[in-house]
């Protein structure tokens, strides 16, 4: 077992060295600094010595690869490359355009993040679950029917709908919660939060529920169902007890899969609510065209989403004993 | 194969008739834009691909199947009147500016329009100042009005809402009900007249009298479900009537902050979520196609350097891949003016930009598919027959193993197609998906939902983007499900 999270995470590396190496080509060969600090400074009447300027007070002044004249240190590290890019791999990921460390600003916007994305993720598991059972239960009826058009319609709705239509309803015409904001203590910023986590659930109960069908009828047809039918036991037993045990394996690997990227938190409905997490940062980012931070966001996200992958094997190990890692 | 040759003459003829009209008769400039271009690519390889089908019974019978569903053939024919839109929006030209015209070289102005314009050309111009709301006659802010008496600070009427109208306060109900009614009756006539050709021709078909297939369709005692495809089109066609009975008075569905008429914006947005929608998918396809069958053939290093990409590829965030690409595109657009003629010309390529980069975020997930498909396929009995005979490995893939995982390309193709659809919405909203001048629902709902917190609020342009978008997509969803129950063989069809 240590041996095979010991390989895996080895393998990372060049993975993330790919994503690093495509991050630095977007954003440091395909446009050159220059054109990054001209885009910055407005486009027109733009002298050099301004480029320049503002090259250095970001840390862009620097050959990309190879620096024949090193300033500090020698002819690799004092370069683009090894400053902005080589550095993310320690999680260095420096400072904002506007001279913020990136590092404080993802440990604070972390948990505002987590606070939107743990509940949406627990309960929306239990719900999709949930009704997914009662599908499945009445399968091959007008129950069964009629569910599986109601997940299409909710899964062809726009997520923004979910939104924009929910701070209507509830914010502006009924007043329940107010539309956005965020508050640090944690029980003031409640009010704040039901709306997002319930907007986050809703959105994804569609296709979820279908989902979680598919998977519960694909174990139903099995032969171990048929076996416990025989030796008569009752449905609503074979269901809870057999069926929903073992359907259970792909939905929770499933679900670690995306434990990491919890913490990258909901690009639109945090940018929506006003939430400062770490979503919220991600748009303003690209917003203002910071590319420091969508750098290292990239990188961040990169890195969670192999650790979600490395979580998944060593789940399934865990959950179902067919399962060895070799 | 001679017949298919002729379809596919036929259309090229008919498509470069309708420029040559179009050009000789207005005197403008043709413009293809790069997605026309792929656009009329995917025409003609659709195109191909149906009457290739028609004589393979293993393709038919899955899509016999689809055909028989009513729900997918009513999710089809609203799925093709939105194409139909679309393909008549990608036709694109200049029309020339008349002042120079009698001077050597001939310029042309920056709007490069379509068909579609042409065609709604009404619409399009009757451009009014501000928000109105749908069937309004005044506009929904106030102004200062000049009257004989004096100036009043009051609701302008509108230009061209309403216009005809001498006392829109008590005219207007009565002349919308009797517009709804004109527009009822020929409505259902032209469908009554379409009903009968079809019923008629269906009975000529299948060498029946025409009572009894009216009895047939009727009872939906058929193969293919006509009752349902006639009522779906049906429904088409009464709104059709009713938008172009009311279009010529009124903003049927308003006018946006600029006063542009939003059934206009909405139904031009048609083409961007189909483009978004279709060409992602088949940008990507042939590299998708080629390594994932490729890394699943040959194993061994191909097989790791494959994995590798997609791997990579896949662990950044898609969002994020696609704001990182988008950033750096409009930098090099910021820095290189030049290079674009039109304002169409750069937003063009922007969306082949966008289209290109989604693809490389759902292209990893079809590459997976096929590899593994490929790896199974490569064990069987009869791609190992095919190796001890010494057949090349060109020839087993093209042979023995595309045909055989074809069904997968066209099941994903199919599904991402609503998911990319509504992508482009939340996209827009983060700033990273089309150009702020392609006309887009995203765009719509994003310049739009600011105006919620006004007083009363402007819905009209909110409700008909996401309208729109929902219709499209529920259709797409309906159609693709239809499509992947026929041709995945792990589904039961008997359910």
């Amino acid at each position: 077992m240590f041996a095979y999270i010991t390989r895996r995470v080895l393998y990372a590396v060049p993975i993330l060295f790919g994503v690093n190496l495509i991050t630095f080509i977007l954003f440091f060969v395909v446009n050159s600094p220059d054109d990054m600090a001209r885009m910055h400074l407005g486009m027109r009447y733009i002298t050099q010595e301004a480029v320049d300027n503002w090259k250095q007070t970001h840390g862009y002044d620097k050959p990309l690869l190879y620096n024949s004249a090193p300033k500090q240190g020698n002819a690799l590290s004092d370069t683009i490359f090894y400053q902005k890019s080589v550095k993310l791999f320690v999680f260095d990921f420096g400072s904002a355009d506007d001279g913020r460390n990136i590092n404080y600003d993802i440990s604070q916007r972390m948990w505002p993040s987590l606070a939107i994305a743990v509940p949406v993720l627990i309960i929306g598991l239990l719900l999709n679950i949930t009704f997914a059972m009662i599908i499945a239960f009445f399968r091959a009826t007008y129950i069964d029917y009629t569910g599986v058009v109601i997940c299409v319609i909710l899964m062809s709705i726009s997520s923004l709908f979910y939104i924009i239509g929910g701070q209507y309803l509830i914010s502006k015409l009924l007043h329940i919660v107010p539309i956005s904001g965020f508050d640090v203590s944690a029980t003031a910023s409640i009010k704040f939060l039901i709306l997002p986590v319930i907007i986050g659930i809703i959105g994804g109960v569609g296709a979820g529920t279908r989902w979680y069908r598919t998977i519960f009828i694909e174990e139903i047809n099995k032969d171990y169902v048929r076996t416990a039918r025989a030796k008569g036991l009752m449905e609503r037993k074979v269901l809870f007890k057999h069926v929903l045990r073992n359907a259970l394996v792909p939905i929770l690997t499933g679900v670690v899969a995306v434990i990491p990227l919890l913490f990258m938190g909901s690009l639109i409905i945090e940018s929506f609510f006003g939430i400062p997490g770490l979503g919220s940062y991600t748009i303003d980012a690209i917003r203002s065209q910071d590319f420091a931070i969508v750098r290292s966001m990239v990188f961040l996200g990169s890195v969670l989403y192999i650790v979600g992958l490395i979580l998944t094997d060593i789940s399934y190990t865990l959950v179902d004993p067919r399962i060895r890692l070799g | 194969m001679k017949r298919f040759i002729s379809i596919i003459g036929a259309l090229v003829l008919v498509y470069v008739g309708l420029i040559s009209i179009i050009l000789a008769s207005t005197n403008a400039k043709f413009v293809l834009l790069g997605t026309d271009a792929l656009i009329f690519l995917l025409v003609l390889g659709i195109s191909s691909y149906t009457v290739y089908a028609q004589s393979k019974t293993h393709l038919l019978e899955p899509w016999k199947y689809v055909f028989r569903r009513p729900l997918a053939m009513s999710a089809l024919i609203i799925l093709l009147a939105y194409v139909f839109i679309g393909l008549l929006d990608s036709i694109h030209f200049r029309t020339s500016l008349e002042s120079v015209q009698h001077q050597e070289t001939k310029s042309y102005t920056g709007d490069v329009i379509s068909i579609f314009d042409v065609l709604t050309s009404t619409l399009k111009n009757k451009q009014e100042k501000s928000y109105s709301s749908p069937f309004a006659t005044h506009l929904y802010v106030k102004e200062t009005i000049e009257t004989e008496t004096g100036t009043v600070r009051g609701y302008p009427r509108l230009k061209f809402g309403g216009a005809h109208l001498n006392e829109p306060e008590n005219d207007r109900g009565f002349d919308i009900i009797v517009s709804t009614i004109i527009g009822l009756i020929k409505g259902s006539l032209f469908w009554i007249a379409i009903c009968g050709l079809t019923i008629f021709w269906l009975a000529g078909w299948r060498k029946d009298k025409f009572k009894a297939q009216i009895q047939m369709t009727l009872q939906a005692d058929e193969f293919i479900p006509t009752r349902v495809i006639l009522a779906t089109f049906g429904v088409i066609v009464l709104i059709a009537f009713l938008v172009v009975e009311f279009a010529d008075k009124y903003h049927v569905l308003g006018t946006d902050k600029v006063g542009q008429d939003v059934l206009y914006l909405a139904l031009k947005s048609i083409r961007t979520g189909l483009v978004i929608g279709t060409l992602t998918t088949l940008i990507m396809l042939p590299f998708a196609v080629a390594l994932g069958v490729a890394a699943g053939h040959f194993g061994g290093w191909v097989d790791d350097v494959v994995q590798y990409i997609y791997t990579t590829l896949s662990s950044i965030p898609g969002v994020l891949l696609i704001a990182a690409a988008i950033l750096s595109l409009q930098v090099y657009i910021a820095n290189n003016p030049e290079l674009f003629e039109t304002i169409s010309e750069r937003a063009d390529l922007r969306l082949l930009f966008l289209c290109a980069i989604l693809g490389i975020t759902s292209w990893t997930g079809l590459c997976r598919l096929l590899r593994g498909e490929t790896l199974k396929l490569r064990e069987l009995e009869y791609v190992q027959a095919a190796k001890a005979f010494g057949v090349g490995n060109t020839k087993i893939i093209t042979k023995h193993i595309l045909p055989n995982v074809m069904h997968i390309v066209l099941i994903v193709v199919v599904l991402d197609f609503s998911s990319l659809v509504l992508a482009e919405a939340v996209l827009s909203y983060v700033g990273v998906g089309v150009d702020p001048s392609t006309n887009s629902w995203g765009n719509m709902i994003n310049s739009a939902r600011l105006e919620m917190a006004r007083e009363p609020v402007v819905w009209w342009s909110l409700v008909a983007a996401f309208v729109f978008m929902f219709v499209l997509v529920l259709s797409a969803n309906l159609f693709s499900d239809a499509v992947r129950d026929a041709f995945d063989p792990k589904v039961s069809r008997s359910k």
